[in-house]
């Protein structure tokens, strides 16, 4: 068994863009934010310029809970590349407010995953600068 | 039933090169030549019957064979791009399309995953997600809903397995054959896929000729004749989370893990024909999951019962819709980025002519072939003929 832990590798890290910008500048300052609409309160990730729900523009940026269940996983044992350490868990977590995000799982030994797994998000700032949600499981 | 326009064209020639791990000596572009001179050779043809190239090297055919000005597509790969050649041929744009595509010499940093299995996004590269990660996030999902197990999974990766092992022109021809155990006991890559139900990777070329039905018998091959066919994506594949539910907004079974569906639904409509009347199912085959998950999605058997389907003996050489019979992305090849994507339509060519070289199925005269997959959010399909409908 393998206690999960976040990577810290030279791995490739996101180039915030116009539109995810407050997505990365939001885990840099602990908070996990979504795009909330204004037209039928529904919520929207990855970022974007239309409301995932409704299609709406209406879109402003929202804190989010942090927590949410898990709703699919992997466990990878052959890497992306060498940069990365084995085993890590990529995991789709099903958020409070209903929108879903990829991120690897930490905090827990790599065989505890399941779905349904409650968990809450983790934020980890990369030796390399920018800070990068995961997920440990949650009582 | 009215004629549908794809049946005005024909396949009338192909050709794969010789597929390897590593071809010395190439690169993309001459084995995608190479491909393509083959195929025109097939089909009786010379250089300057082509009046239009589908494919990256399609433009560079055009000015070494002095032959434009010709039409050109510029969709790059697979069976859409194969419908493209088809739509134009059939609105006139063109009379005899080449569709030639290879892939050389890409792959040099082996200690990394191959380079067109990890797009860079910012939201999936910096989590180490590359293919076979997208797709078990999909397989991980039907096994939870459904039941789905390791064992069914592998049973049809064992079964696509040996059909490679059968084919004399297979990347892995005779490394079989295998059993579900066998399959299982390979180590884990992207839980719940082990090595054994994975894509290779390779290289080689692919190509094929179509023309006007109306030419085509006066060619030297059998034509087979395109019955119907389509298209699903629901985003850009490795960008954004694989979540099996995306989508249902035009139809509530219309989501991203039965991607295809609708596909398949235009394909038989345009052919007249349902899934009971495929002979033999080309179908793609990245990982394993994805052959339990086409039979649902296509209609041969209900939601959840893809695992059931596929140990049934039904995808078996000599069953009622065998599967991928050269061995496919995990056997036969993989040819580089894309080549894949249009070697399924190549067997079920070979097939209809009745001259494959690995479990070929007598009679057969309806294929499936398809490209895609729900780990990456698309899916195509197109249906073959022996006979002109």
């Amino acid at each position: 068994m393998t206690l999960l832990r976040p990577q810290s590798g030279d791995i490739p890290l996101p180039v915030p863009g116009p539109l995810s910008a407050p997505y990365w500048e939001g885990c840099a300052a602990g908070e996990l934010r979504f795009q909330r609409c204004g037209a039928c309160g529904g919520a929207t990730h990855t970022p974007a310029l239309m409301c995932a729900v409704c299609t709406s523009a209406d879109l402003t940026w929202a804190v989010s809970s942090g927590r949410g269940e898990v709703y699919s996983w992997t466990t990878v044992w052959r890497p992306q590349s060498p940069a990365f350490e084995v085993p890590y868990v990529p995991v789709i977590v099903e958020m409070e407010e209903g929108w879903h995000v990829l991120a690897d799982l930490v905090g827990c030994e790599h065989d505890a995953v399941h779905i349904g797994m409650a968990v809450e998000v983790e934020f980890f700032p990369h030796p390399a600068g920018i800070t990068l949600p995961y997920f440990h499981p949650r009582p | 039933m009215a004629q549908h326009p794809f049946h005005d064209v024909a396949i009338v020639g192909i050709h794969n090169t010789r597929q390897a791990r590593v071809l010395e000596g190439h690169d993309d572009r001459t084995i995608t030549m190479e491909a393509a001179l083959g195929a025109i050779a097939d089909a009786g043809l010379e250089p300057r019957d082509i009046d239009g190239v589908i494919g990256p090297y399609g433009s560079d055919f055009l000015y070494q064979a002095r032959v434009g000005p010709a039409w050109r597509s510029m969709s790059p790969l697979g069976i859409p791009a194969l419908l493209d050649g088809v739509m134009a041929i059939a609105s006139g744009m063109a009379t005899t399309v080449l569709f030639a595509t290879g892939g050389a010499g890409s792959y040099t940093q082996r200690a990394s995953t191959a380079p067109w299995t990890r797009p860079t996004n910012e939201f999936v590269a910096c989590y180490g997600m590359y293919t076979a990660a997208e797709f078990a996030l999909m397989a991980r999902r039907h096994m939870h809903t459904y039941g789905t197990t390791a064992e069914q999974m592998a049973h049809a990766a064992a079964v696509v397995r040996n059909n490679g092992h059968a084919h004399p022109d297979a990347v892995y021809g005779g490394r079989g054959p295998f059993t579900a155990a066998d399959v299982l006991a390979s180590r884990m890559v992207a839980d719940p896929f082990h090595l054994l139900e994975c894509a290779m990777t390779s290289e080689g070329g692919a190509a094929l000729v179509l023309t006007r039905a109306d030419r085509a018998d006066d060619l030297p091959q059998r034509p087979v004749y395109v019955l119907g066919g389509g298209t699903d994506y629901y985003g850009p594949a490795y960008q954004h989370p694989p979540v099996w539910d995306l989508g249902g907004h035009q139809r509530a079974d219309l989501v991203a893990g039965n991607v295809g569906r609708r596909a398949a639904e235009e394909a038989f409509a345009a052919a007249g024909l349902g899934p009971g009347e495929v002979d033999v199912c080309e179908f793609y085959d990245p990982f394993s999951f994805e052959i339990v998950r086409q039979f649902e999605a296509y209609g041969f058997c209900g939601p959840g019962e893809g695992g059931d389907y596929v140990t049934s003996g039904a995808i078996e050489p000599g069953g009622a819709t065998p599967v991928t019979t050269d061995g496919g992305t995990m056997s036969f090849s993989h040819g580089g980025a894309a080549v894949q994507l249009l070697q399924r339509v190549l067997r079920g060519v070979e097939q209809l002519r009745g001259d494959c070289a690995s479990m070929q199925v007598e009679g057969a005269e309806v294929a499936m072939c398809t490209g895609g997959g729900a780990g990456a959010l698309f899916t195509d399909v197109v249906l073959l003929g022996k006979e002109r409908p």
